[in-house]
């Protein structure tokens, strides 16, 4: 048994402080993920996203059955890959519709309006509660039991890092995100639309006086957060097995807190946050009753709101 | 001499009013009271569950309509409520102090003296709990604002759900006593009929919609219509927002935790699944639907959401399904095609129709 730092750390943390810490990235890889989509949003629109929790479930249920379309069994090497590869594509694909859907019904109107903020809000609950429904009533699809995932991925251990095992399914999504993350930074940082998110989350009247199309900047926002919720619901969907029409609801709030954490609007802010909200749930649920682990992100995210309500890294759209 | 002509416009219309308004307002009263003694004890019981939606959705609409802050955590008030009445009637608590630990007695008679008493304390234990999670979080932007109260809710259910020894967990409290009215050697004990919860329930809706009429017109109301179209400019201009704000939460949460009190003793239970989100979003639709900042509009809404499904499901078993499924979308289209509601509050439609926006 091995045991980490002396008197530094609490009794609970003192075994298992490692495997803990490997969940507790993994599950903040995911969270990172789905941050990454309200951090966008409200970066251009000052909007908090309140559907993109569904945005989320939906790429579970289309990873599911992607999966269970082209996967049969467990296989190795590049046929999993392959496998893998597809029903991730799948899920940003579906998860990527939901959010130009959202945008296009539940927002779009009220934006040409110049509706109060409070409609925005009040519109984005009506469509939560719209789309997470709808997988409910849809009893092939969803209805209200956990559909499981095909154990397409078998959890083995890839490497041993600090004398635990990381198994291949948490190097996976830890991959994933930073691939996403590059691949989002290097969209935003260099991109032509890339550019123009960034002007309009800087000022989007001289933006739109400058000749950027907002319509196209706003489309294209939503469009990246939906393809990153997408990618994260198929991987929380393989690491925990199952979807469900309420499976987005917790990761969401978890993910919003973690955007708000690290600075909402600020793409490395939603990353650090995500990891860090991951880790201290991890570690937390080792000292204290597993009942309470929910409630932890709700403090965390009270505190920063009271203490700190600019983030780690401050509000603002920077690479 | 137009002002003269402006004052006998006044004076005529406000007559006007005055005698269409009788006729029909009488009428209305009338029928609120004898409706329920014609219906089955099923439909009398749906009017109970609207009026208790009403009182709720009144107090809501105080935060939402009038104060322009989203509360999306509405519900945890309304818990208080019910398991204030709860743990003091019924609770391990209550059980251990007078019979000792393990004897399920009914409760002591006293607490039937003290019921009324109970409904004061459901509402004080709602109001510290408003102003709790108002204090500090009443300084953050209003979207914020939204997914702190949701949080706020979320953590009273897991509390309620986890303080096993005053809560009984997720088995929920049993066998919590019905009211019981003891006036001048009058005895009156509620039991499973309806209809006493529905007298009982409409004073309180009559109560609270006066309470709110005059809050409307009174200092407070005018500096929530400032803090709503323009904070900023409000604050400039002296009116204390914060505190204002607060009073706001506060008689939102007062209202839900007197609501709680009544369902808690009607229904004899309570546990925590009844305090979810869905709850909340239940009573916001009822708002919305019937017109943020309409008093009328509150208790429009609440009928409708709480009888047309009823009705619906009579017609179709399996619409229960498919409530929030409809909910949801009625929260999207009226914010689409009528931000105002059926029933508009004026001056919030002019607001909702056109304010400075995002992009």
């Amino acid at each position: 048994m091995r045991q980490l730092g002396g008197r530094a750390l609490p009794d609970c943390l003192r075994t298992g402080f490692w495997p803990h810490a490997f969940d507790g990235l993994t599950l903040g890889s995911i969270y990172a993920m789905i941050a990454l989509g309200y951090t966008m949003v409200y970066g251009v629109l000052q909007l908090i996203n309140f559907a993109h929790s569904e945005v989320f479930m939906v790429g579970t249920f289309a990873g599911l059955y992607a999966l269970k379309a082209v996967g049969s069994g467990p296989e190795g090497g590049l046929v999993l890959a392959g496998v893998m590869g597809t029903a991730m594509l799948a899920a940003m694909g579906a998860s990527g519709l939901t959010a130009l859907a959202l945008e296009r019904i539940a927002y779009r109107p009220l934006r040409k309006r110049g509706a109060p903020r409070l409609s925005y809000l009040i519109s984005a609950i009506g469509s939560s509660l719209f789309l997470s429904n709808l997988f409910f009533v849809l009893n092939p699809i969803g209805g209200p039991a956990p559909r499981p995932y095909p154990q397409v991925m078998v959890r083995r251990t890839a490497f041993t890092l600090f004398g635990y095992g990381v198994s291949n399914q948490q190097l996976l999504i830890v991959g994933t995100m930073i691939v996403m993350y590059a691949a989002l930074d290097r969209f935003v940082m260099s991109s032509h639309t890339g550019r123009g998110i960034r002007a309009v989350a800087e000022d989007p009247e001289t933006a739109g006086m400058m000749g950027v199309n907002i319509n196209r900047i706003v489309v294209a926002t939503f469009l990246v957060g939906g393809l990153m919720a997408g990618a994260a619901g198929s991987l929380y969907g393989i690491y925990f097995g199952q979807a469900r029409f309420d499976i987005g609801f917790i990761p969401g709030i978890k993910a919003f807190t973690a955007a708000v954490l690290g600075g909402i609007g600020n793409i490395r802010g939603a990353v650090l946050g995500g990891l860090l909200l991951g880790l201290l749930e991890s570690l937390g649920v080792t000292c204290i009753r597993s009942d309470w682990q929910d409630v932890i992100a709700f403090l965390v995210l009270v505190a920063v709101l009271m203490f700190r309500p600019s983030g780690l890294l401050g509000e603002a759209v920077r690479g | 001499m137009k002002l003269a002509g402006r004052t006998e416009a006044l004076g005529t219309w406000v007559r006007g009013h005055r005698a269409a308004a009788s006729g029909p307002v009488v009428a209305g009263l009338l029928i609120v009271t004898l409706v329920p003694l014609r219906l089955s004890t099923y439909w009398q019981s749906v009017l109970v569950d609207t009026l208790l939606f009403a009182l709720l959705a009144l107090g809501l609409n105080v935060v939402v309509g009038f104060a322009g802050l989203l509360d999306l955590g509405y519900v945890a008030f309304y818990a208080i409520g019910n398991y204030a009445f709860a743990i003091v009637t019924a609770g391990t608590f209550s059980k251990a102090l007078f019979f000792g630990n393990g004897l399920h007695l009914p409760p002591p008679p006293m607490w039937h003296d003290w019921m009324w008493l109970l409904v004061l304390a459901g509402l004080v234990a709602a109001m510290v709990a408003g102003v709790v999670l108002g204090a500090p979080t009443l300084r953050l932007r209003g979207d914020y604002l939204a997914i702190v109260t949701l949080g706020f809710g979320e953590i009273v259910r897991i509390s309620a759900r986890n303080f096993d020894s005053i809560t009984v967990g997720p088995r929920g409290i049993t066998a919590i006593p019905h009211p019981e009215l003891h006036l001048f050697g009058w005895h009156y004990a509620f039991g499973l009929d309806p209809r006493p919860y529905y007298y009982l329930l409409l004073v309180l809706v009559a109560l609270m919609v006066g309470v709110v009429v005059r809050l409307d017109r009174s200092r407070i109301g005018r500096a929530w219509v400032a803090i709503r179209e323009d904070e900023l400019a409000a604050a400039a201009m002296g009116v204390p927002t914060v505190r204002m704000k607060l009073w706001a939460f506060a008689i939102g949460a007062s209202t839900a935790g007197v609501a709680g009190v009544v369902q808690a003793s009607r229904v004899n239970f309570v546990s925590p699944d009844g305090f979810t989100l869905l709850t909340s979003i239940f009573i916001l639709s009822m708002v919305v639907l019937g017109g943020m900042g309409n008093i009328w509009g509150s208790i429009v809404g609440a009928g409708v959401i709480v009888i047309v499904p009823e009705v619906i499901r009579r017609a179709i078993p399996s619409f229960q399904q498919y409530r929030f499924l409809v909910f949801g979308a009625v929260l999207v289209v009226v914010m689409i095609f009528r931000p105002q509601g059926l029933i508009p509050s004026r001056r919030r439609a002019m607001e909702l129709e056109t304010a400075d926006a995002p992009v």
